[in-house]
């Protein structure tokens, strides 16, 4: 299974190279897949939010029928959430932060791999309901009173996909943690860490905090519907108000999960196009775990009008007001980060700075949405939709297109085109402030969110066409995004290490893309902006903290493949076991396969490799 | 980048444009033409929030657009190597101490408001005599129909909500399957009829009905309840203290009615044949029943809440609720003969309380 040092080029089978994924622990590799994978999911989940604008063209529509609709609704959530926006943010944690902080990896590649495929096996488990049965309808949030009364496997589905997902995102999340806590190189200190890094440790701590509630949750749900537990069947003792308590004690911190990472994507940005230091560096950090502790405090106002009662709201809606502090520190930060800098207007730029209005009118709209009495008219109608999607698409999505187009040639060693670049941003961007902005007024004029179609005579034609004419413009940006990938990977220009020519952090001080060591010998770091201070210095690269020695690489293993692939067939056990008695025969075969597997990598040592001072010396000959 | 720019500008000038083209929505409909106190005071606070929140992103704006204006490479030079600053105590101090201003400024009324809009504790008051001090509406909300019943009156009646003007009117809002939620846009927020609770809440109804376009401001379930989520509408009557007075005796008037499988009227007998055994046209009962009370159906506004009010509509109903309200729970009658059928949409387009 050791696949020594052939990462440098050699030209292998379709099989040989098929293999070498299946069982990569490289994070950098990994980070491939995730961005690959999370692609897949994103462009999937758009064209649910284009078959979604298209039945809301016009009144009285019947484009798609309503159940459908509310499938689609469901997924186009589910989706976007938990298997484009998470995975796509994890790909660039896995493929830059072990090289922001100078190691050679995570702390964990085994389970690094394990999370990745459990991602994946997720959320084609998720997906394949679109075949099988018919997809989850009753929406992201799978409300218990619904999702319970919910006919065929749908919700099962969803609690089964998410499950196996969502183990694999604890799992990223652990390894992250461990491996900035651990893994930083000599020098390189808490305080010395870029945003990216310290944004993916505070998201990371999240996760460890906010993934088990949902594993939870969905426990109770699966067995609610497959095995007769009464969790949330309030004819039977249960009550449907505790899965909206732990849906959203998982549910907020996930926002703060998906939009903490964005922050730290930008904060790169910014600092690197407008050639000057990050603006109070200090104070961006901890205004960043304040946001991160303060939204564990926050989940109940998703709930303001379930009925908890004025003490509850008021508390709620006090503590959720209070994240516009710390938030805004940030806003402000970054503005006087570009102010008296040198603006260079390019694509990851573009998308820093559109992100900053668009992402003040989402976080404006919040804290009205804190303000309790206020939400009792806004909760649940058009109005929420907008503001999440301000958020989300102005924040998250915003940062992943400028991530991608910034981390690119660092990834793959060649430039995404700058022209198609901005031609997808201005597309997006006009795109989005087109469909969403006047969903805020559909919203006060009363139109309530999650309905299949509406009747003529309400004064919403205008703004509902509007909208979806705006997704239309987002889609074509989309397109001219992957058209920009593909002629971009065809052309194959290569890159030096630091192609943009400002880059401050430490993995622009080595190939692109790196070394499947990283770096020849562990780096010393003297300072934030390690790579910036090299460079003042008249330094190319980076200061070693130690001699050209043997470095100890993990092998690869097929064997997170497999166990993930032992727990997708228990999924279609336990599911089927309602209707069908084989069911209990594959899902006790699938977890005894993972068991098995599992055993197996106790058993089995597996001591990993050296790569000799030679191989380094002429891997690193080969590149100069 | 400047000529990006402009087409930004021109498309949120282009879009302000059509909001003011298009004013603030319906007025019985939108929540920005506020028609009750509970409205009016949710307005009040988006009012408020939105003034502070203007403020903000002016500030915001103005930062970044001289930024943008001023530091570009493009003006600076490609060498020009701007002096790092690590940050500023004073300014992050400012801008740390006024948002919490804001906050506070926005927090006092929030808490405020919150604890008035959830005061229900007049409800179960009552006078000397006994006699119950506010009007209680007992609201179940079922898949996908609306029903309600007045407790003190004996009175319960489906789909359309009869409410008199100028006094707070108290709410037992509870659901019968699944979650939904209530909501009248332009009277006052929502609140969720759970499956397991009783919630509670007011409303107060200023504004008389008659004189809106379809004479009944419009209600929503904002629940996400299943595939007729969206056709789960209810309308809602407002009118003077008097009138709804007349409205009730009306109302328990109709104690007693039944259709007649002998009558001479052939819609009244195919309904007692077909349809009585779900759908009351007697008034006076409580609520729990497993089909809308039918006893004021002429003087409705729409048919299933949502069709137009015509005898056309009534009969397609009849014959195949499926198409037209996707998982509700009325079965299918088209078993039902033409003439049955004409007869019956006579006879419910008939049935009516009001003159």
């Amino acid at each position: 299974m050791t696949t020594v040092a052939n990462s440098v080029g050699q030209k292998k089978g379709f099989g040989a190279t098929l293999w070498d994924w299946l069982t990569t622990v490289d994070h950098k590799k990994i980070g491939i897949l995730y961005l690959i994978g999370g692609g897949f999911f994103f462009v999937l989940g758009g064209i649910e939010a284009m078959l979604i604008r298209l039945q809301l063209l016009i009144p009285n529509n019947d484009f798609v029928s309503a159940g459908f609709f509310n499938e689609l609704i469901t997924m186009h959530g589910t989706t976007m959430i938990f298997l484009a926006a998470m995975p796509l943010l994890f790909g660039f944690m896995n493929a830059i932060v072990p090289l922001q902080i100078g190691a050679r990896d995570v702390a964990f590649p085994f389970i690094n791999s394990l999370g990745f495929w459990m991602f994946f096996f997720g959320g084609l488990f998720l997906n394949l309901s679109w075949f099988l049965d018919a997809a989850p309808d009753a929406g992201w949030t799978s409300y218990a009173s619904l999702s319970i009364a919910s006919t065929g496997h749908g919700i099962d589905f969803y609690a089964i996909g998410l499950q196996i997902a969502g183990a694999g995102t604890l799992m990223a999340g652990i390894n992250f943690l461990v491996t900035i806590i651990n893994m930083r190189a000599p020098g390189m200190t808490y305080m010395r860490m870029p945003l990216f890094t310290w944004t993916t440790f505070v998201a990371s701590a999240l996760i460890l905090f906010a993934f088990p509630p949902l594993t939870i949750g969905i426990f109770f749900l699966t067995f609610d519907r497959m095995f007769g537990g009464n969790f949330f069947d309030h004819t039977a003792g249960g009550n449907t108000i505790i899965w909206e308590h732990i849906f959203w004690i998982f549910g907020h911190p996930e926002v703060y999960i998906l939009i903490l990472p964005a922050f730290g994507i930008f904060s790169e940005i910014f600092s690197v196009f407008a050639r000057k230091r990050l603006f109070g560096y200090s104070a961006m950090v901890f205004a960043t775990v304040l946001i991160g502790f303060l939204g564990f405090m926050v989940w109940a106002h998703h709930m303001f009008t379930v009925g908890l009662g004025p003490t509850a709201n008021a508390i709620f809606a006090v503590a959720t007001m209070a994240i516009a502090v710390p938030t805004g520190v940030k806003i402000f930060n970054w503005l006087l980060t570009i102010w008296g800098g040198s603006i260079k207007i390019t694509t990851p730029m573009l998308y820093a700075l559109g992100f900053i209005p668009s992402f003040v009118m989402g976080g404006v709209t919040g804290v009205q949405q804190g303000a309790a009495p206020l939400d009792y008219q806004l909760h649940d109608s058009y109005f929420i939709v907008a503001h999440f999607h301000y958020v989300i698409v102005g924040g998250v999505v915003l940062a992943i297109l400028a991530a991608t187009h910034y981390w690119w040639p660092k990834m793959f060693g060649t430039m995404l085109s700058e022209k198609l670049g901005k031609i997808t941003f201005w597309f997006f961007f006009i795109g989005f402030h087109m469909t969403f902005f006047l969903q805020h007024f559909l919203g006060l004029m009363g139109m309530p969110r999650r309905v299949w179609t509406y009747m003529d005579g309400q004064g919403w034609n205008l703004f509902n066409m509007i909208s979806t004419i705006g997704a239309i413009l987002m889609a074509i940006g989309v397109i001219v995004l992957i058209i920009n990938i593909i002629m971009t990977t065809a052309k194959n220009v290569r890159v030096g290490n630091d192609p943009w020519e400002d880059g401050r952090t430490l993995e622009w001080a080595i190939p692109s893309p790196p070394p499947f060591y990283n770096f020849a010998q562990t780096p010393l770091v003297r300072g934030l902006d390690t790579y910036w201070i090299e460079k003042q210095e008249g330094h190319n690269g980076y200061t070693a903290a130690e001699p050209v020695t043997d470095i100890h690489m993990p092998n690869g293993s097929i064997i997170p493949f497999f166990m993930t692939l032992g727990l997708f067939i228990a999924g279609f056990g336990a599911m089927y076991r309602v209707d069908h008695s084989w069911g209990l025969a594959v899902l006790i075969f699938g977890l005894a396969f993972t068991f098995l597997m599992m055993a197996l990598r106790s058993i089995k040592d597996d001591l990993g490799y050296y790569v000799t001072k030679d191989q380094i010396r002429r891997t690193e000959r080969g590149r100069d | 980048m400047m000529k990006g720019l402009k087409k930004w500008r021109l498309v949120t000038l282009l879009a302000a444009l059509t909001i003011i083209l298009s004013g603030c929505g319906e007025e019985y409909l939108s929540t920005l033409l506020p028609a009750g106190e509970v409205g009016q005071d949710q307005f009040n606070l988006l009012l408020l929030t939105t003034g502070i929140m203007i403020l903000v992103m002016a500030v915001v704006f103005t930062i970044y657009f001289i930024a943008l204006a001023k530091f570009r490479r493009k003006k600076l030079g490609d060498s020009h190597m701007p002096k790092d600053v690590e940050g500023s105590h004073k300014l992050e101090f400012i801008w740390t101490a006024i948002p919490i201003l804001l906050v506070i400024i926005m927090a006092v009324p929030t808490v405020y408001y919150t604890y008035k809009l959830g005061d229900v504790s007049a409800m179960e008051a009552t006078d000397d005599e006994g006699n119950a001090e506010n009007l209680v509406v007992n609201v179940t909300a079922k898949l996908y129909w609306w029903e309600f019943e007045y407790p003190d009156h004996g009175i319960v009646t489906s789909q359309e909500l009869v409410v008199p003007t100028g006094e707070k009117v108290y709410f037992n809002l509870i659901s019968s399957d699944v979650k939904h939620s209530f909501w009248i846009p332009a009277i006052g927020g929502k609140l969720d009829t759970n499956v397991e609770n009783v919630n509670k809440f007011y409303l107060t109804f200023d504004k008389e009905s008659k004189d809106l376009e379809d004479g009944v401001f419009y209600g929503k379930c904002a629940e996400l309840c299943g595939p007729s989520h969206a056709l789960m509408d209810f309308k809602v009557k407002t009118m003077s203290p008097d009138k709804f007075d007349n409205w009730v005796a009306a109302m328990k008037e109709t104690e007693g009615a039944t259709a007649s499988a002998d009558s001479a009227d052939a819609g009244e007998a195919a309904f007692q044949q077909s349809c009585l055994a779900c759908h009351a046209v007697s008034a006076v009962g409580t609520s729990g029943a497993s089909a809308p009370n039918l006893t004021t159906f002429g003087d409705r506004n729409r048919v299933a809440g949502f069709l137009e009010h015509d005898k056309q509509n009534t009969i397609d109903w009849i014959k195949d609720p499926q198409k037209y309200k996707p998982g509700n729970l009325m079965p299918a009658f088209d078993s039902l003969s033409d003439e049955d059928l004409d007869a019956i949409a006579d006879y419910l387009l008939d049935l009516k309380v009001e003159e």
